[in-house]
């Protein structure tokens, strides 16, 4: 059995996806669980880049690591919650929680067990994750929910800064 | 040689449901905000690999774009979190979800 390059990139980034990701979900500081999600990001964005969506890697690192990430740390270090006395859920509700959970990924798992597998020996386009055509279909098919998404992001905007202001009295 | 020559579509949807499935189980495991917060983010996360993997292996440029939305939508409602978290704060001093519990049944 010997695996090409492409496959253990897979395995490499899919196990470090799912290990960071359960690292995210079980560290005691929300400050590592921070650190563990950027390291889950980054691991998308390396399946972003396997799968020709290069400009999404892109798009994703900024977005996330370096918008949302940002965001995430700011209001902890700002909250001072970096302290390991978080209150713990009781037991039974943690153990229902992971059977809970275990039970979803089986059943969405084991749904494809029938399934078909799909490889495309010759793609018919592998450059569509290019920003020259994804912007091509952005600006063309996607128009009006592009402009639409601006009104949300004005009113987040508004929203968020409503929100954060102290109360007047 | 790209992944959608070697790797079957199988194993992209497995991942992200796995992901998704970490998520879910974040959310009913944490009492902090900001952790649910996360992992919430996890979920859109793995949405956003399954849409990226079926458009690559239908070479159909839609679903990149879903996922560009998806991506605008994710920034926006963080913001609005965050902000929200912030004001539950100031109000309780904690993120502890387990003090919001005026409605709840």
């Amino acid at each position: 059995m010997n695996l090409s390059v492409t496959e253990i990139l897979f395995g490499i980034l899919s196990i470090m996806a799912i290990f960071s990701g359960i690292f995210v979900i079980f560290s005691r500081n929300p400050v590592y669980s921070v650190l563990y999600l950027i390291v889950t990001f980054f691991c998308i964005a390396g399946h972003y880049i396997l799968l020709n969506a290069q400009f999404l890697a892109a798009v994703h690192i900024i977005v996330y690591a370096g918008a949302i990430m940002v965001l995430f740390l700011f209001v902890i270090m700002m909250l001072n919650l970096n302290n390991e006395t978080e209150p713990t859920k009781p037991a039974w509700i943690q153990i229902t929680a992971v059977i809970t959970g275990g039970i979803l990924m089986l059943v969405l798992v084991g749904s494809l067990k029938g399934a078909e597998s799909i490889t495309l020996a010759q793609p018919q386009n592998s450059n569509i994750g290019l920003v020259g055509n994804l912007g091509k279909v952005l600006f063309t098919d996607f128009l009006v929910p592009f402009e639409l998404s601006s009104v949300l992001f004005l009113s987040a905007m508004v929203g968020s800064v409503l929100l954060g202001k102290k109360q007047i009295q | 040689m790209s992944a959608i020559q070697v790797i079957p579509l199988n194993w992209y949807i497995a991942l992200s449901a796995i992901l998704f499935g970490m998520g879910v189980l974040g959310v009913l495991f944490r009492r902090n905000a900001i952790i649910i917060l996360m992992c919430v983010e996890l979920m859109l996360n793995a949405v956003n690999l399954s849409l990226v993997a079926f458009s690559a292996y239908h070479s159909n440029p839609a679903g990149q774009v879903f996922v560009f939305f998806i991506m605008a939508v994710a920034a926006a409602e963080v913001a609005v979190g965050l902000a929200i978290l912030i004001m539950i704060y100031r109000n309780t001093k904690s993120t502890d979800i387990n003090f919001l519990n005026k409605l709840k049944w």
